[in-house]
């Protein structure tokens, strides 16, 4: 083939590929600064005739969506740090720590991750409730504090860590915390910065979970907010939009500010494993 | 110098935390899958009866339960071929020398991936729309006469995994891209030698050098297929005509809105064992071709 309609072929396909993925959040942004009733028309407009933040207004002010956004920022800001901190550390441990049954937990966590967490909500949801974490921030932090998937990733990436360095430390009489905390993270901050972004996203977008446990609207995070907004106010289109957006744009600023250890992160846990 | 003693600190908090919240209500769940477990026992515990299979036995016998996994099944079985395709064209695009920008590209591309579903899943609702959506307005353009895509039982599943396929293709283009860029360029050359086309290239080298992370990406997206839940739930709310009830929106529906909590673990078991069931074949099927 002609390299000159070879390279066009490739760039134009690639810039459609892109039209289809950046397209439906083009529209959500545009739909959200237009008047109510705005979008239905024939055919439907692209552009707002005169930008409004009115949705946006209205979602704060009477919809209590700053409210749904401060829990989001709570409940995935508390997950992040704690699971942050006992994954890095069980995950340091089955990487250069001995100890007995070393090989076989290893082996339980990995199974772990083949279990869709689906199985375990309904006896969890049981369990929660005599404790009083249901209707409460804490059932959804508190399960989420470890992951097998967080351990396996922190424990794939320590394996580098050469033995010589922490033992040198040792004959210098270090204490093993002291070790952890002053030779080991400095070492681990690549893929501290990856799991904690991976983890911050995932807790910012979970869903079923939030849905079964917070069962008080004061409790819910965005994804539950808009979703029960979306049954109410189903005909609301620019309304629906300017919510969908409150709840994207914090994860997408997140992700294209930070995406060189995401996207690396992701392959570390992949590929490699 | 015993070092026991810091590992079993060090891992502590995370094996509480894990078998405490993890472990322990999996196991649970099939002890609460062998029971009666409903809203008069959520009120007073005495009310629980042991009825060993009872539930399973119910389930196999109850045509909505055949209805839902009729449906994910359909939902896996078009939406993880369709996903992986649309995942390979655009990681062979971004790898090919031809590009321009690749990583914006990239990005781009990669972007629906780390979205809230929740939130695109009401922006494509819109976007289905018969009459005001783009989709069927672009559809049109085409010739195309515009389809009910949530009104119509069937096409609300295409509907959904259009959506899948649109959120999550990046994820694997990323993975398989690492893939393409891991085979040898001299491979290539030597195919180029002696003429080989694009396409037997890609028969011959591309696909069995990427066999393996093919499998184990195939294997990834299937198990998190059988998770469907969310889409339906904001989409199309189970509907039209129950036609897009999942196995875990029948699951949650049971157990949190009916509170039929030992019918609902009985759900979450047999999608347990059927998702297991799947892998293992996959692995299976799989293996001779990634060692050949």
């Amino acid at each position: 083939m002609n390299p000159r309609i070879a390279r066009a072929l490739v760039n134009g396909m690639l810039l459609g590929g892109t039209l289809v993925a950046l397209f439906p959040m083009l529209w959500m942004l545009s739909v959200s600064l237009m008047r109510p009733g705005e979008a239905a028309a024939l055919p439907p407009p692209l552009l707002p005739a005169q930008a409004t933040l009115h949705n946006y207004q209205e979602l704060f002010l009477r919809a209590g969506m700053g409210r749904y956004l401060c829990n989001s920022l709570l409940v995935s800001a508390a997950i992040t740090v704690l699971s942050l901190a006992l994954n890095l550390m069980a995950g340091y441990a089955f990487a250069k720590l001995r100890f007995a049954g070393r090989e076989f937990w290893f082996r339980v966590v990995v199974g772990m991750l083949a279990v869709p967490a689906q199985v375990a909500m309904l006896p969890l949801f049981l369990m929660l409730k005599p404790i009083g974490l249901v209707n409460n921030y804490g059932g959804v932090i508190v399960p989420a504090m470890a992951s097998a998937f967080g351990i396996f990733l922190v424990r794939q990436y320590a394996r580098g860590i050469p033995d010589e360095l922490l033992e040198a430390a040792r004959i210098d009489g270090a204490g093993e915390l002291r070790i952890f905390v002053r030779i080991v993270l400095p070492l681990l901050k690549p893929i501290m910065v990856t799991l904690a972004i991976y983890t911050f996203l995932t807790a910012w977008n979970d869903f079923m979970w939030p849905l079964i446990v917070l069962t008080g609207q004061e409790h819910y995070t965005l994804p539950l907010g808009l979703a029960s907004l979306a049954r109410e106010h189903a005909t609301d289109t620019e309304l629906m939009m300017a919510g969908s957006v409150i709840t994207v744009v914090p994860v997408l600023v997140l992700f294209l500010a930070l995406q060189r250890y995401y996207l690396e992160g992701l392959l570390v846990g992949s590929v490699k494993g | 110098m015993n070092r026991q003693p810091a590992a079993w600190l060090f891992l502590t908090p995370a094996a509480i935390v894990l078998g405490v919240f993890f472990v322990l209500p999996i196991i649970g769940a099939f002890g609460l899958s062998l029971t009666d477990f409903d809203l008069y026992a959520l009120a007073d515990i005495r009310n629980l009866r042991f009825v060993a299979l009872d539930n399973y036995w119910a389930l196999l016998h109850r045509p909505l339960f055949w209805a839902a996994l009729a449906h994910t099944l359909y939902f896996v079985a078009v939406g993880v071929p369709l996903s992986l395709l649309v995942s390979l064209c655009a990681a062979l695009l971004l790898h090919s020398p031809l590009a321009r920008c690749k990583a914006f590209f990239r990005t781009a591309l990669f972007a629906p991936v780390v979205t809230t579903v929740v939130a695109v899943a009401v922006v494509w609702r819109y976007l289905f729309n018969t009459k005001y959506g783009w989709i069927n307005d672009a559809l049109g353009a085409l010739g195309v006469h515009p389809v009910d895509w949530l009104g119509d039982p069937h096409w609300a599943m295409p509907a959904i995994i259009l959506f899948a396929v649109w959120k999550n293709f990046g994820y694997n283009m990323i993975i398989l891209l690492a893939g393409l860029q891991a085979i040898p360029a001299e491979l290539y050359e030597a195919a180029r030698i002696d003429g080989a086309s694009f396409w037997r290239q890609l028969r011959h080298i591309t696909l069995p050098m990427l066999a393996p992370t093919l499998l184990m990406v195939g294997i990834l997206t299937v198990s998190g297929y059988f998770q469907l839940f969310a889409e339906p739930y904001v989409i199309t709310e189970g509907g039209p005509l129950q036609s897009t009830v999942s196995v875990l929106y029948l699951m949650y529906n049971e157990g949190f809105k009916w509170w039929n909590l030992g019918a609902a673990s009985a759900i979450a078991f047999l999608l347990f064992v059927i998702m297991f069931a799947v892998t293992a074949c996959l692995l299976r099927a799989g293996r001779p071709e990634a060692g050949t």
